[in-house]
């Protein structure tokens, strides 16, 4: 067994919120300057510009990159072998209530869905946990903005749909956002598994870096085909027109049923934020 | 397409905004108004009751954002826009009451399309994501209503050259429907 400080657990949680939305990883940021040279529209290219130095401010001036900070969600891959002295839970939430409280984030969190009454703190967060052989503790924290959260889907497909059918909803999906999701976009897509199985791996899929690809040849190919034409649909960054309209288009998936097709589309903005840490 | 560039201030005649065409990146001083949801709520309440707004729109933008909060020092937090489309139900309301610009971002209904072009406002564009790039804009700030709802409080602004891109006009033009259209392929 190996044991685990539940503070250290909080500080980790504390510093990634803050860290998350003060500066992009390095992959967004390059995705990001990529964009730029990419784009063929006089206004796109402007947006594109301005959100480079948005990312400069932010990081100089403390200023979160995004006023929406997000509802946090964690990620939690926790080694049978490891002994947290504490309650993990309570560890984790301790950690984003000191993150949002101490690192002037916005608290955009309901206690409530109907009463709609702020908890003042950020909690609850959500959080997933996944449970492997070893002695691992790692936390991934993604920081959820809701103008593009609102903008996905979960389509049950029929399997003869097939392909070209998971293709058109997912280029169906981005569309749909356009402007609101604050393009340019990046996707997270899961394909399989059941109903909430496909949307928890489309939510996953948004930490990946930008640019990587599936191991499965046939789904990385149709990351590249999918990104290709939702780049075609001319939405462009900020939706004012252009040719980037989303950064990257990350597929997972898992196995189902006979009769399924689950489809879930997460769609993230230009400030896909994530850290993760190992302890 | 030739980027045409125009400063702008607020309050605003409604005939200065008739001027405005979908397209014009603007740079805009004055004094602009914060609400989103739950102001937006509120201030139909006060309508409905009869009583009179926190502000008077006559004339005014309405910015709909809801800031991160401001670090010992600076004026404001992160400050870009919220998805508009969660106040199309409130502003055809507004608008008829002479609200002359909307900053925000995403699509708009029919319903407000037609109550702006009809009644003289304009829906700007502000970069969404781009919060600390805007706060940076913004010269002053403080809550006028509403202050127990936190970052969805009302406030006041004092703005200087804030960038924003016309989306919809006073004549028809929709950015969101036109530019894409020209890159679509
Ligand atoms: S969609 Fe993303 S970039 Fe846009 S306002 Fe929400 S969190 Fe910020």
């Amino acid at each position: 067994m190996r044991t685990v400080r539940a503070q250290d657990v909080t500080q980790a949680v504390c510093e990634m919120c803050q860290e998350a939305n003060l500066t992009l990883t390095q992959d967004m940021q390059q995705a990001l300057r990529d964009a730029a040279a990419k784009e063929e529209s006089a206004l796109g290219k402007r947006v594109l510009g301005q959100l480079e130095e948005n990312l400069r401010i932010a990081e100089e001036e403390c200023i979160p990159i995004c006023q929406d900070t997000g509802m946090a969600v964690l990620f939690v891959t926790l080694g049978q072998e490891v002994y947290v002295d504490g309650s993990l839970e309570d560890a984790l939430q301790e950690g984003v209530r000191r993150g949002y409280v101490e690192g002037y984030l916005r608290k955009s969190v309901v206690g409530d869905p109907l009463l709609r009454v702020n908890t003042k703190d950020n909690t609850p967060a959500v959080i997933y946990y996944e449970v492997v052989p070893g002695d691992v503790l790692e936390i991934s924290f993604e920081p959820k903005g809701a103008g593009s959260e609102n903008m996905s889907r979960v389509f049950m497909l029929k399997p003869a749909q097939g392909a070209e059918g998971v293709k058109d909803a997912i280029v169906q999906a981005a569309i749909d956002a356009g402007p609101n999701a604050c393009p340019p976009m990046v996707l997270g897509v899961g394909i399989g598994g059941t109903f909430e199985k496909s949307a928890l791996l489309a939510k996953k899929a948004l930490l990946r870096e930008a640019g990587s690809h599936s191991p499965l040849p046939h789904i990385a190919a149709m990351e590249e085909e999918v990104l290709e034409r939702i780049n075609r649909s001319g939405i462009g960054p900020g939706g004012l027109g252009g040719t980037v309209t989303a950064l990257a288009v990350n597929i997972e998936t898992y196995a189902t049923h006979i009769a399924c097709l689950p489809v879930a589309v997460n769609i993230c903005c230009h400030a896909t934020r994530h850290r993760t840490r190992r302890l | 397409m030739e980027i045409t560039e125009k400063k702008i201030r607020f309050p605003m005649t409604e005939q200065e905004a008739r001027t405005l065409r979908a397209g014009d990146y603007v740079y805009i001083s004055g004094n602009v108004y914060v609400a989103r949801d739950a102001a937006h709520a509120r201030m139909q309440e006060a309508l409905d009751r009869g009583d009179a707004l926190p502000f008077d729109v006559k004339d005014n933008a309405v910015y709909y954002m809801g800031p991160s909060p401001a670090r010992p020092g600076q004026v404001i937090g992160s400050a870009g826009p919220t998805t508009a489309g969660r106040m199309d139900k409130y502003a055809p309301r507004l608008i008829e009451l002479g609200l002359r610009a909307m900053l925000g971002k995403g699509r708009r209904t029919d319903e407000v399309k037609e109550a702006a072009r009809r009644c003289g406002c304009v829906y700007l564009a502000t970069v969404g994501g781009a919060g600390a790039l805007i706060a940076k804009c913004i010269k002053s700030s403080r809550v006028i209503a509403y202050e127990e709802l936190g970052a969805e409080a009302v406030l006041e602004m004092t703005v200087e050259d804030l960038p924003a891109v016309v989306v919809l006009d006073c004549v028809g033009g929709d950015l969101y429907e036109t530019e894409p259209a020209k890159y679509a392929r």
